[in-house]
C-alpha cells in the first residue's frame, strides 16, 4: 500500500519540475499562423492611393452578409484609386463576420486582405461595425492622402495593377466622354491580345 | 446591497466596491455549457496550453446554480432559446453573459428562421467575442475585458420585488419621466424599415445600395 502511495504522489511530485505547456497569455502571446484570418484591412498603393475600386465582389462574396460597400465613381479632380471607381462606404459587421477568407479570394485588386490582429471584443454592438477609416491601412510613408487629381497622378507616373490593367486606369473616362457612339467593349477587345502569358483568359 | 441606499456617497462605498469588484471578477465561474462548435475552443481555452484557470476561473460548474459566468458558446437555435434563458434564470446573482462567437452573437452566417440573431435577445450580454469559431486567445481576451468592466462595476440599486423595469428606471432617474423623451429613445432601438426584415445589420444608417438588391 505505502508503495502505491509513493509511487501516485511520486508521480504528482515529480510533475511539478516539468516545463508548463501554458502561454501566458496576455503577456506572451503564441504566435498566429502566417496566413491567419484575422481582422481585415484595406490596403493602398504606395502612392496613397486605394486598392479598393468599390467593386462589391467582397460583399457578393460574404456568405454572412458582413459587408456593405457603395462604390461613387472617380472623378479628375478627386480620384481615390486609380480605377473607374472607388468604395466610397466600406463596412464591415464583425458580428457578423465568420473570417472564412472568400472576401480575400473575390478581392480582384488585392484592396482586401487580413492581418493577424484578432483581440476584438467589445460590449457593445455598435463597436463591432468597422468603417472605412477604421479598416484603411495607415498611409505609407509621404504619401498624400486621396482625393489627388488625375494630373497629380499621371505626373507621378507610377504603374498600377502591375501593368497588367487591360486600359489606362487613369483616362479610360475620357475616352468615353470623346467617343461615346464606339462606347462598345474596348476592355473586352483590350483582353483579346492580352500581354499576359496565357492572356484573355482572365 | 442595499447599504447604498440609506448612505450618501462616501468613500467607505468606493472601498468597498472595490474590494468586492476584486473578489467577483478574480472567481467568476463559467457554467459548463456548449451548444456547438465554439464550445471546443471553449474546452481548449481551460486546457493546459491556453488554463483559464490563470484568471480564477477553474472550474466549468456543471450546474447553473454554482456558476457566475454565462459563455453562450454556439448558435442558439429557436429550440433552445427557452433553455438558455431557463440556465440564465437559474443562475445566482451576480452574473454575467459572455457571448461567445459571431452565431450567439447576431446570428452569424445562420441567417435564417431556426437561429436566434443574437443571444441578445434571449439574455443580457455583456461581453460579445467575435469570431467562428473565436480562437482561445479571443476568449481570454473576452474574459478579460470582461473582468476589467466587473472590477469599475458600482453598486446600483435594483428594482424592487415586484417593480417593473420600466417603473425602478423612472423611479431611479434612468429614463425621463416625460413620455415624448421616451417615445424617441424607443424609435431609435425600434427595427429599421426599407431593408428586408432587418437581414442585413451593418449598414448605420446608410442608404440601401445595390448590393441588397440581389
Amino acid at each position: 500500500m505505502f508503495n502505491a502511495l509513493r509511487k501516485g504522489f511520486g508521480l504528482t511530485f515529480k510533475s511539478m519540475f516539468r516545463p508548463s505547456s501554458t502561454t501566458e497569455y496576455p503577456d506572451t502571446r503564441r504566435d498566429t499562423a502566417p496566413r491567419f484570418h484575422g481582422r481585415h484591412v484595406l490596403n493602398r498603393w504606395p502612392d496613397g492611393l486605394e486598392k479598393c475600386v468599390g467593386c462589391e465582389l467582397c460583399a457578393w462574396a460574404c456568405p454572412a452578409d458582413a459587408i456593405f460597400v457603395r462604390g461613387e465613381d472617380n472623378t479628375p479632380q478627386a480620384r481615390f484609386s486609380p480605377g473607374e471607381r472607388y468604395g466610397a462606404d466600406y463596412q464591415i459587421n464583425y458580428l457578423r463576420c465568420i473570417f472564412c477568407g472568400l472576401c480575400i479570394e473575390a478581392c480582384p485588386t488585392r484592396a482586401l486582405t487580413m492581418t493577424n490582429e484578432y483581440e476584438l471584443s467589445a460590449d457593445k454592438r455598435e463597436d463591432f461595425i468597422f468603417t472605412k477609416e477604421m479598416l484603411l491601412a495607415p498611409l505609407p510613408e509621404g504619401a498624400k492622402p486621396p482625393p489627388h487629381t488625375d494630373d497629380e497622378v499621371e505626373a507621378r507616373g507610377m504603374t498600377y495593377y502591375q501593368g497588367h490593367a487591360a486600359q489606362d486606369p487613369l483616362r479610360h473616362w475620357q475616352a468615353d466622354l470623346a467617343a461615346p457612339e464606339e462606347h462598345g467593349d474596348p476592355v473586352t477587345t483590350d483582353l483579346l491580345d492580352d500581354p499576359r502569358p496565357g492572356g484573355g483568359q482572365g | 446591497m442595499g447599504l447604498e441606499a440609506k448612505l450618501p456617497n462616501g468613500i467607505l462605498l468606493t472601498s468597498v466596491e472595490k474590494f468586492v469588484n476584486w473578489g467577483r471578477a478574480g472567481s467568476m465561474w463559467p457554467a459548463t455549457f456548449g451548444l456547438a462548435c465554439c464550445a471546443i475552443e471553449m474546452m481548449s481555452t481551460g486546457g493546459s496550453h491556453y488554463d483559464l484557470a490563470r484568471f480564477g476561473q477553474e472550474v466549468f460548474r456543471a450546474s447553473p446554480r454554482q456558476a457566475d459566468l454565462m459563455i453562450v458558446a454556439g448558435r442558439v437555435s429557436q429550440k433552445m432559446a427557452p433553455v438558455v434563458r431557463n440556465l440564465y434564470d437559474q443562475m445566482p446573482e451576480p452574473k454575467w453573459v459572455l457571448s461567445m462567437g459571431v452565431c450567439a452573437s447576431s446570428g452569424g452566417m445562420f441567417n435564417n428562421y431556426a437561429i436566434v440573431q443574437g443571444v441578445d435577445h434571449v439574455v443580457p450580454v455583456d461581453m460579445y467575442v467575435p469570431g467562428c469559431p473565436p480562437r482561445p486567445e479571443m476568449l481570454m481576451d473576452g474574459i478579460l475585458k470582461l473582468q476589467d468592466k466587473v472590477k469599475s462595476e458600482q453598486f446600483v440599486e435594483r428594482p424592487k420585488p415586484g417593480e417593473s423595469m420600466e417603473d425602478f428606471r423612472r423611479r431611479t432617474g434612468w429614463i425621463d419621466p416625460d413620455p415624448s423623451v421616451e417615445g424617441v429613445a424607443a424609435a431609435q432601438f425600434a427595427p429599421r424599415s426599407g431593408t428586408r426584415s432587418g437581414r442585413r445589420d451593418t449598414p448605420s444608417g446608410a442608404e440601401p445600395g445595390p448590393s441588397q438588391e440581389r
